[in-house]
């Protein structure tokens, strides 16, 4: 599909924002809580570890194909972890594979940040330090939640997270304050992403319900530390942080951008057009 | 006849020694500290599993291996399970499993497991020393390998590009 395609060209346009405000068909969010979470923490990791796939063959060093292929199998398969479990506690007798490839955009619970289309090499590396920040937080308390199974993979995933961190801040103090136009493709990155990832910290009744049982964070009080890790980071990388107040939101709830439908498309034709088919 | 009436838990472990990691040959699963345990009932073995990296594709390829290992051993009704209880490390890798990486031309995990969370970039932390020549004069050309539990990285000394099990 041509405008999935990773560019060396451009930046996703500013008319991603305009997704946001698509009002759609929502699935008739869940009313089990636990379900819906797991939900959340799989397709954040689906979607992104799928763009983080479409680098494949197409990163500008041979190095960085190897490690953006790296962070898609690692989101890849804690995605399956996570759906694996979801489909269990709905007890409908759907696994992750069904979960992963039979659900429609309506139905995926992700951040909008994490679908937008892999842009240039500074955009997908702006885009990915946001949310490794944010993960790396999220999982160090879930590590300590009061749910086993999620805890264990939670501490599994950590570990994961604290490479991908490393990696993906090295990539945005680089490209920051590296030449002119590595510097000026991460501001743009960053002026066009800082609204999508406020949805990470947007709460709403099913995160005060894992709060409450203590299996999760109320992710709003993760914003602070966030703040001051990213911060600092965009400070040493030379890029400023756009005084931006809007915080696009709907993707918890199945609202997302044009861009979701076109690469589940991609994403799922297979076992779509074979259902059950092996190899 | 019911297969776990007449075997241990320590045979059953025994003959996993047989299946090797298939990206690292010269390690067993029991050694790479990926089965983590076994347990018998009347009619059935259950080998407990969990998986190094969460998207380890070598993950599936082990099951199928547990499976047709312990099919050898006329035990036929065996199930493999995925557990995450604890995060696995390598740390719970013996000096033997390390001595037989680095001969394999791999630089073993360091003793001491980084677990530190402070982001430093791993070029300005950690020293490995080349498995082929000792040297400790060695670079780290790309934290991402071959497969999720590799670094890549050369020896100034004797100018060879080598494999490192990440400390995870």
């Amino acid at each position: 599909m041509d405008d999935e395609e990773v560019s060396a060209e451009s930046s996703p346009p500013a008319a991603a924002i305009a997704g946001s405000a698509a009002q759609g068909p929502t699935s008739g969010v869940s009313d089990n809580p636990l379900f819906e979470y797991l939900c959340r923490l799989g397709d954040d990791r689906l979607v992104l570890g799928h763009r983080l796939s479409q680098w494949c063959g197409h990163a500008p060093i041979l190095e960085e194909d190897i490690a953006l292929a790296n962070f898609a199998l690692d989101f890849v398969g804690q995605a399956s972890a996570f759906l694996a479990l979801a489909g269990e506690v709905e007890g409908k007798g759907r696994d992750e594979d069904a979960l992963a490839f039979l659900r429609d955009e309506f139905q995926f619970r992700n951040v909008q940040l994490v679908e937008l289309p892999a842009g240039d090499f500074a955009f997908t590396m702006v885009r990915q330090y946001l949310f490794d920040a944010f993960d790396v937080l999220l999982l160090a308390r879930l590590a300590q939640g009061s749910h086993p199974a999620i805890a264990g993979m939670a501490a599994k995933a950590l570990k994961e997270a604290t490479y991908h961190a490393r990696h993906s801040s090295m990539w945005v103090e680089r490209l920051g304050d590296g030449t002119e136009e590595s510097h000026q493709r991460s501001q743009d990155a960053l002026d066009h992403v800082w609204a999508f990832a406020g949805e990470l910290f947007a709460t709403d009744a099913v995160d005060s319900a894992m709060a409450e049982q203590g299996i999760g964070p109320d992710v709003a009080s993760l914003r602070t530390p966030w703040e001051v890790t990213v911060r600092e980071t965009l400070a040493r990388a030379t890029l400023v942080v756009p005084d931006e107040k809007r915080v696009v939101t709907g993707g918890r709830r199945g609202r997302h951008s044009e861009y979701l439908g076109h690469m589940l498309a991609e994403m799922q034709i297979l076992p779509r057009s074979h259902p059950g088919a092996t190899w | 006849m019911s297969a776990a009436a007449s075997i241990t838990r320590e045979q059953v472990l025994a003959w996993l020694e047989d299946v090797k990691d298939p990206e690292v040959p010269v390690l067993s699963v029991v050694e790479l500290g990926v089965v983590r345990d076994v347990l018998l009932d009347e009619d059935r073995v259950t080998v407990e599993i969990t998986p190094t990296y969460s998207g380890c594709p070598a993950l599936q390829v082990m099951e199928e291996d547990i499976i047709a290992a312990l099919a050898t051993h006329g035990v036929h009704d065996v199930k493999v399970r995925i557990v995450f209880r604890e995060a696995w490390t390598t740390a719970w890798m013996s000096d033997e499993a390390r001595e037989k990486l680095r001969a394999y031309g791999i630089a073993p995990p360091l003793v001491s497991v980084n677990d530190d969370t402070t982001l430093v970039p791993l070029r300005r932390a950690r020293i490995i020393a080349c498995p082929r020549c000792g040297s400790h004069r060695t670079v780290l050309k790309s934290e991402f390998g071959s497969t999720a539990c590799k670094s890549i990285h050369a020896c100034l000394e004797c100018r060879e590009p080598f494999d490192h099990f990440k400390d995870l």
